[in-house]
């Protein structure tokens, strides 16, 4: 990463009558958009950008300069699983005769796609242990939303108005934003002090809420990296009440090999494709947030979803999309969450990754992820607030400095990571503590990593006590310096247009 | 040893004993024994990298995964980007980040999604963009959910019955889950029924209208007035606008709109079976903290630079969980990388040559399938910009596969006669008349047969 910021916008480069295009000049003219009547047209050509082709390569190539990804280091940012993307996963995925197929081509002329999202389809029901999945989410909340959705078609289904849904207080807050959206109220499930839900907690709310539960939302590990100890308990608690349990699939990367949220009784969940199965996060997204249910739920996931057709007499069948219209007669789930499948580009890469770790390394996964988490957990200890001790799974949270006197806070902390070199712990969530910093390491880190970075960590402590100016005025080595937060709210400058009128 | 896991026997003993756990496994006794999963996995053996690549490239082999000439759009296009914005876009720095939460070192992508944000808007002349959503389906469902919450006293959500269905679809899950009416206003003739929207606003409550440019048809509508009528009733006016043709048209914002949504594919990202795309949302300033999503903004930092920053949080799930905006965090960032590059090189002048080629090239083919006497207009009169409806007088099932064997995708069948077809500057006068020479062909065999 570069040191010194590259400050310019496009716009700034731009000048009249330069080009970074070439287009065709052999077309037929016959007709042209002077046709259109003038009360259609735009009335001033929109501002974009003229720049010939090496100065938006530089530009962009610059502004790359001003970033930090996994590739360039240790990215521990809690709840995101930051691993290794591979690069073989992005060759493939980018096969142009991938990227030249239309959603609505015929089964036909796509069969390869058709397979590659059937079988990860399948691959990761396998994985969770649940029946069937959706691949039409694009994102983690988009998948909550969706499975939510489909936990209240079932219940409509049954005729049953059910309006609450059961929400730990250290919750990702997608979960009560998800709900929302969806129209459910959320009611706060409170935390013990281990950190999972308080089973006497949930137990009141159980009798109190009954018959008004849809859903209760978990994710486990939970958002402190620790796992629910009474997880059965909860799933039984809930499903007699006539609710549904829907797992949030942020925190799955800890159990694969060990455990599956469908042999826990949980009935829908979501996977983030993006977290678990190592596709690239590209800044915040394209993601992928696949859905899964349990028999018996299958009927409400939404359209479109792709299908084998057994061939008479053959091993192999083909593959078709089913839209789920009332087309063929039969009308499927009345939910839809996108316009075609979802983010197919992104699902190449996960089954890429599945297919390269096979069924012998990913079980891998889970124990050497929760493993790297200990490690640091166990060594950052003395330095660091540990609220709650044991044995965590694949992150764990500090409360902060074990010695607060210093006045050095966990932001403090984190920017002075960054010029050290490394991407800052996810910090302030969960909201259980003041101080949050948590760590996921994921299972891709080396020994020697772990190592440097805790050391860093101790140094900072140090730091902290006999320069604190040197942490509380950190970073100091990084393209710039903290930035004004109140002022950007304040100001709300969000267009180039805009900062310059 | 697996090439992603870099942990040696020794480094395994050193962790474990440093850990105080004599096993890896050991690290999981938390968990019930009755959740323990202790089979193997049912998944295929591990590949090698040379076995993986082998088997990708069997799945693209002719016939698995063929790329046809394509004049089929219905919400997905075959434009062209020049190399340069995929080959920007994997750079790694961009790639392997994620959300610039840190943005000491993020300027990268958030100096990106400001340019993004600028070109949104002044493409669609609102005054405020987000870093993007899902896709255009999910902006437009995102933007009945605004509207519905801005309203006070409002019975329901218009949406124009022009709108593409499958975007309808997923309004319309929205809304049922959400609690909130919507209510079809139907089409005449491929365009909104205005009598039929008057007669909805006439009656009042009306919380928003959703539109679309060009309709789903293909056909450019006249929004003249309705802007007005429906901010009478204190409604939002949303247009979907594909963003591509705003080089062009009217934009979102000279109809009067008060939100502007769509899908951002159309500029240069490449077809891939659907998606990535890029969904885009935009707003008029005094809708700004109603808008969902990421949204950057400039500031300075302590050292007196121009920088730019995650901001107007208070709107988001991590700060106001169940009184958020939206549920949404993760969008299409990378693609939203994509669009900013395509747009810089396409600039002022590239993209409106795009817009030419695409309805230049779709008005010609149209002219020359009509003259085949085997086509006749689905919507008389209408105009249209670079899709557009016929009605086929054979079997228009017949003639896609015909047409497919060809190697050609002769457009979308959007109802039992009406073919849908799409063209964009990607498509040479020369495919155009081998598509009409093959729809010949196969009407003189069925003759002959």
């Amino acid at each position: 990463m570069n040191r010194t910021l590259y400050g310019n916008l496009i716009f700034e480069l731009s000048k009249k009558g330069r080009k970074g295009y070439s287009l065709p000049e052999d077309y037929d003219r016959t007709h042209s958009t002077a046709e259109l009547p003038e009360a259609l047209r735009r009335k001033e050509a929109a501002r974009l950008p003229e720049c010939d082709e090496l100065t938006v390569v530089r530009h962009y190539t610059n502004l790359s300069h001003n970033n930090f990804g996994v590739n360039d280091g240790f990215y521990p940012l809690g709840s995101c699983t930051m691993k290794y993307n591979p690069v073989i996963n992005e060759e493939l995925a980018g096969l142009k005769a991938f990227a030249g197929l239309h959603p609505l081509q015929p089964a036909e002329t796509c069969q390869g796609a058709l397979e590659v999202y059937y079988n990860l389809q399948e691959s990761l029901a396998e994985l969770a242990g649940l029946s069937q999945f959706t691949l039409n989410p694009c994102a983690g909340a988009h998948g909550e939303l969706t499975g939510l959705m489909v936990i209240r078609a079932y219940h409509e289904s049954r005729g049953d108005v059910r309006t609450k849904v059961l929400i730990p207080d250290s919750a990702h807050g997608t979960n009560p934003a998800s709900a929302a959206v969806c129209g459910l109220e959320v009611v706060e499930v409170k935390s013990d002090a281990n950190g999972t839900v308080d089973l006497d907690d949930l137990k009141r709310l159980v009798q109190q809420e009954g018959p008004n539960i849809a859903a209760m939302m978990m994710t486990n590990p939970n958002t402190l990296g620790i796992f629910e100890p009474h997880v059965l308990e909860i799933t039984t608690l809930v499903h007699e009440a006539g609710g549904l349990m829907y797992y949030d699939g942020a925190n799955l990367n800890a159990l694969l090999g060990e455990a599956r949220p469908g042999d826990m009784g949980f009935d829908v969940m979501h996977i983030n494709l993006h977290k678990t199965f190592s596709t690239p996060h590209g800044g915040g997204g394209p993601g992928s947030g696949p859905v899964g249910v349990r028999k018996g739920l299958e009927a409400f996931l939404p359209m479109p979803r792709v299908v084998e057709i057994p061939a008479e007499g053959e091993d192999e069948g083909c593959f078709k999309v089913d839209w789920g219209t009332s087309v063929d007669g039969e009308r499927g789930s009345e939910i839809a969450v996108g316009s075609f499948f979802g983010n197919f580009g992104v699902m190449l890469k996960a089954y890429a990754y599945i297919l390269s770790l096979g069924r012998e390394h990913i079980k891998e996964v889970g124990p050497l992820a929760v493993l790297n988490a200990n490690y640091i957990k166990e060594r950052l200890k003395d330095d660091y607030l540990l609220p709650i001790h044991g044995v965590c799974k694949h992150e764990v949270v500090f409360d902060g400095l074990v010695d607060k006197s210093t006045g050095v806070t966990t932001m403090d902390v984190a920017k002075r990571l960054l010029d050290y070199g490394y991407h800052a712990p996810t910090i302030y969530f969960p909201l259980l503590f003041h101080e949050s910093l948590m760590i996921e390491p994921t299972e891709n880190e080396s020994k020697e990593t772990l190592d440097g970075f805790i050391d860093v960590m101790h140094r900072i402590a140090q730091e902290a006590k006999s320069d604190p100016e040197l942490v509380k005025t950190a970073p100091h080595d990084t393209p710039i310096g903290r930035v004004d937060d109140v002022l950007a709210a304040k100001q709300a400058l969000t267009t180039y247009w805009k900062s310059i009128e | 040893m697996f090439k992603y896991f870099p942990h040696t026997e020794e480094d395994l003993q050193e962790m474990l004993a440093a850990t105080g756990v004599k096993s890896v496994h050991e690290l999981f006794n938390d968990v019930p024994q009755a959740a323990r999963f202790q089979k193997d996995y049912e998944l295929p053996e591990a590949l090698s990298e040379i076995d993986l690549r082998l088997f990708f490239e069997q799945l693209t082999a002719p016939g698995n995964a063929q790329q046809l000439v394509c004049f089929a759009g219905a919400g997905c296009y075959d434009h062209y980007a020049p190399s340069v914005v995929q080959n920007l876009i994997q750079r790694s720095e961009f790639l392997t980040s994620y959300t610039p939460y840190q943005a000491e070192i993020s300027q990268g992508t958030l100096h990106y999604i400001f340019e993004y944000q600028s070109m949104i808007a002044e493409l669609t002349g609102m005054d405020i963009a987000n870093a993007s959503m899902y896709d255009g389906a999910t902006a437009t469902a995102e933007a009945a959910l605004m509207a519905w919450n801005n309203a006070k006293k409002a019975t329901r959500v218009l949406l124009s019955e022009t709108v593409d269905p499958k975007i309808r679809r997923v309004v319309e899950t929205y809304a049922h889950f959400h609690g909130f009416p919507i209510k079809l206003v139907p089409a005449a003739n491929g365009v909104l029924d205005r009598n039929a929207l008057n007669t909805e606003l006439a009656e009042g409550g009306v919380a928003g209208l959703i539109v679309q440019q060009p309709n789903y048809y293909g056909n450019v509508e006249d929004y003249t007035g309705i802007a007005d009528a429906v901010h009478e009733q204190k409604g939002i006016f949303v247009v979907n606008a594909n963003p591509s043709d705003l080089a062009i048209l009217k934009t979102p914002g000279e109809w009067g709109a008060d939100v502007a949504v769509g899908e951002g594919q159309s500029l240069g990202i490449p077809m891939t079976f659907g998606g990535p795309g890029v969904g885009y949302m935009a707003c008029v300033e005094k809708l700004m903290r109603k808008l969902p999503g990421r949204i950057v903004g400039q500031t300075l930092d302590n050292r007196g630079q121009r920088v730019f920053v995650l901001t107007l949080q208070a709107r988001e799930q991590h700060i106001r969980r169940q009184k958020a905006t939206s549920n949404i965090c993760s969008n299409q960032s990378l693609m939203a990388l994509y669009v900013t590059i395509y747009l810089s090189l396409m600039g002022k002048e590239g993209l409106r040559q795009v817009a030419e080629m695409g309805y230049a090239g779709a008005h010609s083919l149209r002219d020359k399938l009509i003259a085949t006497g085997l086509f006749k207009e689905t919507f008389e009169g209408q105009t249209f910009f670079n899709e557009f409806c016929l009605d086929y007088e054979g079997d228009l099932d017949a003639l896609l596969d015909a047409c497919a064997a060809y190697g050609y995708l002769a457009g979308v069948k959007i109802g039992e006669r009406t073919l849908m077809l799409a063209v964009t500057e990607r498509r040479t006068p020369e495919e155009m008349d081998e598509l009409v020479d093959i729809i010949k062909d196969i009407n003189k065999e069925e003759v002959k047969a």
